[in-house]
């Protein structure tokens, strides 16, 4: 069966795409067949993050619009075999998702694909909400920070209505990831801890994502952070993240850097 | 402890518990709104339409604000209105 998984935030620069492309990455290295779609029309971005920006021809839109058809504008992964790409559009307008061509995209990929991740724009207009509409379960990026927190509830609150599950008396199953978490700064009492966020949100924890230098390396190069260095702190939290998708129980930790003194020494010389 | 006392050697109080408490009193409001109408819209519109049978009015001068306090919240209504007002009503009149 299928499963529709839209990673959603309200809030922008909090780690959609960053999440979308490393759950995409771990999913399909368990040999799971997955595709991974930027609903972000017009401030695409998820095709640089995967490092195929280059190879994007065809694009969501031509393919909602019927000019492209679904096979012609999926882009392969390069590294892994069960990994698919459906990018954006750079320049249509984002009017154009309309709810009939997005559902009718969204069926054809849920008979081809065991996960269709779809990264939503930041916001709440058209392009969030469509992102939602056909989800099975949710995971909203949640960062430390009183604003991030406030945006996570209101999208809660659509995903609770705003959906195709909701208004069939179904439910999302939701999923707080929280991102940039600094468990030092935490213990300070300088950030909010992961209980206030859960308590506040009152939904249920999917992973913490330790705040690194590997997500920034890992866009700067292309590559999913999962794969661009598997041993490092926030890899390793997205692929349990990914393993708690799959319906495995994996204890809940905060994965730290294991590094040395000369490894910080040289890593700073060399950054 | 020697969290505590560090804090208390640099000044600064954590901030996290001031965070926690400012989101739910937020939230627990944010959440009671959902799904209900527009109140300020609708009272903007009614209060427009009342005030239009008397007077000529430009709509995009009739500002409705509510602000909030911990005991009891002010409604501000604020219109403004042409001088020359009475005359206009009465040429349409």
């Amino acid at each position: 069966m299928a499963k529709v998984l839209v990673v959603t935030s309200g809030k922008g620069g909090v780690g959609k795409t960053t999440t979308t492309a490393a759950l995409g990455a771990a999913l399909a290295q368990r040999g799971d067949k997955v595709v991974v779609v930027d609903f972000d029309v017009g401030l695409r971005n998820l095709d640089l993050v995967m490092g195929a920006e280059r190879r994007v021809v065809f694009d969501l839109i031509n393919v909602v619009q019927g000019v492209a058809k679904l096979p012609q504008a999926l882009i392969k992964d390069k590294r892994l075999e069960n990994l698919w790409l459906l990018p954006a559009s750079q320049t249509r307008d984002k009017d154009a998702l309309t709810e009939e061509g997005v559902g009718k995209v969204i069926a054809d990929l849920r008979s081809r694909f065991d996960w269709v991740i779809c990264d939503s724009p930041a916001g709440i207009e058209r392009g969030a909400s469509m992102a939602m509409r056909f989800a099975d379960e949710a995971v909203i990026v949640t960062n430390p920070e009183v604003s991030s927190v406030r945006d996570s509830d209101r999208i809660i609150g659509m995903l609770d209505s705003k959906t195709v599950r909701a208004e069939k008396g179904e439910r999302v199953e939701k999923h707080i990831l929280i991102t940039r978490y600094d468990p030092s700064r935490a213990a300070r009492g300088e950030m909010l801890t992961i209980d206030d966020i859960l308590e506040i949100l009152a939904t249920p924890l999917l992973g913490i994502i330790p705040e690194s230098q590997d997500v920034l390396r890992a866009s700067n190069v292309g590559t999913p952070v999962t794969l661009s260095n598997a041993e490092g702190a926030p890899a390793r939290a997205y692929i349990d993240a990914a393993r708690r998708l799959c319906g495995e129980t994996i204890a809940m930790q905060v994965p730290v850097e294991r590094k040395g003194f000369m490894d910080r020494l040289l890593r700073r010389r060399a950054a | 402890m020697s969290m505590g006392l560090l804090r208390l050697l640099r000044g600064n109080k954590a901030s996290a518990p001031v965070a926690r408490e400012r989101l739910q009193i937020l939230l627990a409001h944010e959440r009671g709104m959902r799904g209900q109408p527009d109140l300020l819209g609708v009272l903007r519109e009614e209060i427009l339409a009342v005030v239009s049978k008397h007077v000529m009015l430009d709509p995009t001068k009739v500002i409705v604000r509510l602000e909030r306090g911990d005991e009891v919240s002010t409604l501000e209504v604020d219109i403004e209105v042409p001088n020359d007002f009475e005359r206009k009503k009465v040429a349409v009149g």
